[in-house]
Parts: C-alpha cells; structure tokens; sequence
C-alpha cells in the first residue's frame, strides 16, 4: 500500500499497522461499560469482535495465602470481599464449612434465619444484575427503583449484623445475637412493599420490545459448553440445566422449602436476566416460607425465640458481649478464642453453597491448628468468566457489553 | 441402581486395580489417589464410563506439603456426576523439582484457567496446556507465592510466635 503524505511525515507506524484492516480495542480495565475491574483486548473489524483476550488479577488480593495465617473466624471478612453483591451468602457458606468440620447441627430457627438472611442477599444480587443490564442496553429508570428496595435488604443487614455491605454477617455455630425486633419489622416491609416494586421492574423490560430485540440472541451459549466450561448458578440454568446446589446437596434446611427452579433454553442475555428474575420470586416465596415456619417454632416452643446459636458450637461461636462480662466461662471462651488458641480438628472438607453466581466451594484442609492448612476458595465467577471471549466472538461490540454484564462477573470474585 | 460410593470404588477398583490407593471417605466425599501420570486415564474413564458419568470437573487446585519429599506438591480434582448428583475427589502427588502433570483442558474447557491458577501459586507444570501462563499474579513474578516457604509475614518478625502466647 502506498502511504500517503501525512502518514510519512507524522506519526512513525510500522508498515503492518498501516496494512491492518482490523482495529485493536483496549476495552478497561477501567470503562464505564464494565461495572468493575476488566481489560478486553479487543480485535473489533468495524462493529464485530473478532477476538478477544480477557486479562484478569487487577484487585488480586491472595486470600488464600493470607487465610492460611488466619484464625477461622477472621476468614469470614475475606469471604465478604468475594462477591461483594451477595456477600452474607458467602459467609454462611464459609460457617457451614466449619461447622462440617466440627460436626455441628443447628437449630432448626437458626438454619432458618440463615436461609432468610441467603434469599435476601440473593435478592440484592439480583436485582443489581439485573437492572445493570437495563442500563447497559439503554434504560437506567429500572436501576434507581430497584436500588430504593436494595437499601431496604441493606437496612435489615445493619440491623442484624452492624454493616451492610461486607457484612461479616453470623458465626461458627449461629449468629452474633439474635434477631431484634426491627430487624423482623423491617423484613416485613420489606416483604409488602418489594412485589409491587418487581412488578414494575418487570413491567418495564420483560416484554418491553426495545429491550428483547437487544437481548434476544446476545452472547449465548449451550449446555454442552456451559457445563464443559463449569457454569453454575443462573448463567448455567439459563442454558437449560437445572443445577442449583439448594436442591442437588441441600445445606440449612433447603429441604423443607419448596421452590421451583427457572430454566432458560439458549443461554443468552434475555435467558439468563428472565431466570435471574423467576429466582428472585422464588426468593420471595422461600423468604416468606421461612418466615412462617420460624413463627410455627416460635408458637410451639417459646424458648426457641431465644436461640441464636448451638449451644454445642460455644467453644468456636464467640459469646455476644453482655455474657462476656458477666459469666466465666464466656469470658475465657472470648479470651481463648480471640487469641488463637482455639484448634479445629484435622479434616479435608468441601462444602458449597449456592451464591448469588453459582456453585461457592470451600476447599479446606485442616492439619489440625488454630488456621487452615490451605482453603480454596471455589469462585463461580473465575470459572465461567473463561467462556466471554467463545460467547462474544463474532457478535457486535454492545453485545459483548451486555453479555459481560448479564454474566454478573464481580471482580472481587474473580480475582479472589 | 443409585451410584454409591461403593459401586464408584469397585468400578474403579476392577478397571485400575491397586493402582489406585488411599480409599477414604472424608464427611461422605469418596476420595482416592491415582499416579501422577494416570490423572487423565482415570479422568477419561469417569468420563466416558457410562455408569460412571462423572462430566463436570468442579475445581481444581493445588497443596503444598513441604515435609512429604519426593510428593512435596499435590493436585486435587472435585468432579461431578450431574446426573446422579454425587461428587468425588481425585489427588495426585509429584515431586517439586519435576512437577509435571497432565492438563485436562481437552477434557473439560473449564479447566483451563483453574490450571494456569494452579501454575500461578504453586508452580504445577501441565503438560499440554495451550497457554499456561500466570493468570492472577504480575507476569514478572519469578516464584511461586502459595508454596509454603513464602511466608505471609516479614519472617524475622517474633511478636507472632507461639511462645508470645504461652504456647511454645
């Protein structure tokens, strides 16, 4: 090709950039089309993705190798930090490995309450992906009404455990301290208020035809390679496979619930936001199941209302405060277990629970210390986030916006 | 019939023989360890066998037991059987001047980024691998950071020691 004046004089560029049809796109790692911490290098020819090469480990943060010097009740803040969207989830997932560790069964309230606490961050998860996906085709109304009840759900955390986002929510064993009167109050409102709210939310994308025509078809993928590249959780189920680890492995008394599970059939945007949608109902239904059945415990044993923890988990559950000061043995449990001088026993466990994103596994072998002798942690979001570039190629560029927001790919997860 | 372990054990056992070792069921999740060398034979099997069925690689990951010479670095495979629902774990063992192991990326897509994770920390070199390079860690990194000589701390600091607590 011959190079015209101003390409001589100007700027040196080899010959072969100049002969390049396609362009290279750097798309992140920090873009306000990728809600968190990605880099796409994009070979994009006009509008199409020819290529793309995901680079991740920008928040890397080695939790596991700072696990591996932790007491087990200091991992619970690394756990939140996870998937920072549903991060109560995430934490009771990590109890419940311990508590398989140490052989505990729980209180039929407690499991309960957990389960209340689980739907709920559920809830927040997927309303945020949800309505992020709306913004990323074009609608950001969805996004600031969901956000008025993802305060509500955050409030009802403050009021349990203190914080809202990182909630370091719950402990070996149980909660903290039991459920206060607002915090029920609150859940209550919640409930009331939250079906009109989806309603809406509802009403204004799911058969909305703008919305459809962008999603329908965008970034799909099969169940064959879904399950071949290890989908779990929404984005698996949006292919057509109905894994959830609630119903496969239940764990705190999924059993006793009944819920359905939504599938999709092409694993595309549209699929994967529907399903995400029929969880948060069913969410709903499994939130006021558990409510139900908390108030049958309560009317049949009253002493129940005081139960927050097993009472066979004190060596590992840290005492709440008022006992500290006031009763022996809490005081020396507190002291020995804040100074590390509590061992678990040996063991090699796995443990999963179903996140906000898919399958959360604990990978922990214990060679009998005060901290685990290596924990991995199993992040759904690291595994399918490998499928983006075979879903994104050979679709348009705004297609791979969406896709990866529709994915739910929180960077905390992904670089653990 | 519903796969149990039992029937898993003996398919395995009557196919490999004693080359497979260390039969354990640790809170109900059949584990067992295969040579170094066989961790795609075995793979393979549960695979294609059709009772089997085991097609759904959970996580991979490695372990560092600096004290065990000659197997100082494992890796542990979780697999899944979707259709029966029953999970199980596979470990093999190679020494860490020569930790060469088969990648299972032809077998499970999945596996692919797992294995670059296990290369970035634990230095594990999977044979086969289209493009095994760090994934998390800055490419610069000239070791590997989850070993167990890496320690998290400044390694001359005392104030953690067990002694510092009555217990050394």
């Amino acid at each position: 090709m011959e190079l015209q004046p101003h390409q001589q004089h100007h700027i040196k560029l080899s010959e072969e950039s100049l002969q390049k049809q396609t362009t290279t796109l750097n798309l992140g790692p920090t873009h306000p089309a990728t809600h968190g911490v990605f880099q796409n290098i994009m070979e994009i020819d006009g509008e199409r993705v020819l290529e793309t090469v995901p680079t991740i480990g920008y928040i890397h943060r080695a939790f596991e190798k700072i696990a591996e010097r932790r007491p087990y009740y200091q991992i619970t803040p690394l756990t939140d930090r996870l998937n920072y969207c549903s991060a109560p989830i995430n934490n009771m997932g990590w109890h419940m490995t311990i508590e398989k560790l140490l052989g505990l069964k729980l209180p039929k309230r407690v499991e309960y309450l957990r389960v209340i606490i689980m739907e709920l961050s559920r809830i927040a998860d997927h309303l945020v992906c949800n309505s992020v996906v709306a913004v990323d085709t074009g609608a950001l109304s969805p996004f600031t009404y969901v956000f008025q009840h993802r305060e509500k759900i955050y409030e009802i955390f403050e009021e349990i455990c203190g914080s809202r986002l990182t909630t370091n929510i719950g402990r070996v064993g149980g909660f903290e301290r039991n459920f206060t009167p607002a915090s029920f109050s609150k859940l209550h409102s919640f409930m009331e208020t939250f079906p009109k709210m989806m309603k809406e939310f509802e009403g204004l994308l799911n058969r909305n035809r703008v919305f459809m025509d962008r999603c329908i078809g965008a970034g799909p993928i099969s169940a064959e390679r879904a399950l071949n590249y290890g989908f779990t959780g929404p984005n698996l189920r949006a292919a057509g496979v109905d894994y959830d680890v609630r119903v496969a492995m239940p764990y705190s008394s999924y059993e006793d619930f009944d819920f359905k599970i939504p599938v999709g059939t092409v694993g595309d945007v549209y699929d994967r936001y529907m399903v995400r949608n029929g969880e948060i109902w069913e969410s709903y239904s499994i939130i006021q199941q558990a409510i139900e059945k908390i108030a049958k415990i309560e009317e049949e044993f009253p002493d129940q209302k005081n139960v927050f923890y097993a009472p066979e988990a004190d060596r590992y559950h840290i005492p709440p405060k008022e006992d500290v000061y006031t009763k022996m043995e809490a005081l020396i449990y507190h002291f020995k277990m804040v100074m590390g001088e509590i061992d678990a026993p040996a063991g090699e466990v796995y443990h999963s629970v179903e996140g906000g994103n898919g399958e959360v596994g604990y990978y922990l072998v214990s060679d009998g210390g005060r901290t685990p002798y290596r924990l991995h942690f199993r992040r759904p979001c690291f595994i399918y986030y490998q499928a983006y570039p075979e879903m994104v190629e050979g679709g348009l560029l705004s297609d791979a916006v969406i896709t990866l927001s529709s994915l739910n790919v929180i960077a905390g997860e992904l670089d653990a | 019939m519903a796969l149990t372990n039992e029937i898993i054990q003996q398919r395995l056992t009557d196919k490999f023989g004693e080359q497979l070792t260390e039969w354990e069921q640790p809170y109900g999740l059949l584990t067992f360890r295969a040579p170094a060398e066989m961790n795609l034979k075995v793979m393979q099997f549960l695979f294609d066998d059709e009772q089997l069925r085991f097609r759904f690689l959970t996580d991979l990951t490695g372990v560092h037991f600096p004290e065990r010479k000659g197997e100082e670095l494992s890796v542990v495979y979780h697999l899944h059987n979707l259709f029966e629902n029953i999970r199980l774990r596979i470990k093999i063992y190679v020494p860490v001047e020569k930790p060469d192991v088969y990648t299972a990326t032809k077998l499970f897509s999945g596996a692919n980024w797992m294995e670059r994770e296990t290369y970035d920390f634990f230095g594990i070199n999977f044979v086969g691998h289209p493009n095994l390079i760090r994934i998390l860690n800055v490419d610069e990194m000239d070791y590997f950071p989850m070993r167990k000589e890496y320690e998290m701390e400044d390694p001359t600091r005392r104030d953690k020691d067990d002694e510092m607590f009555g217990r050394g």
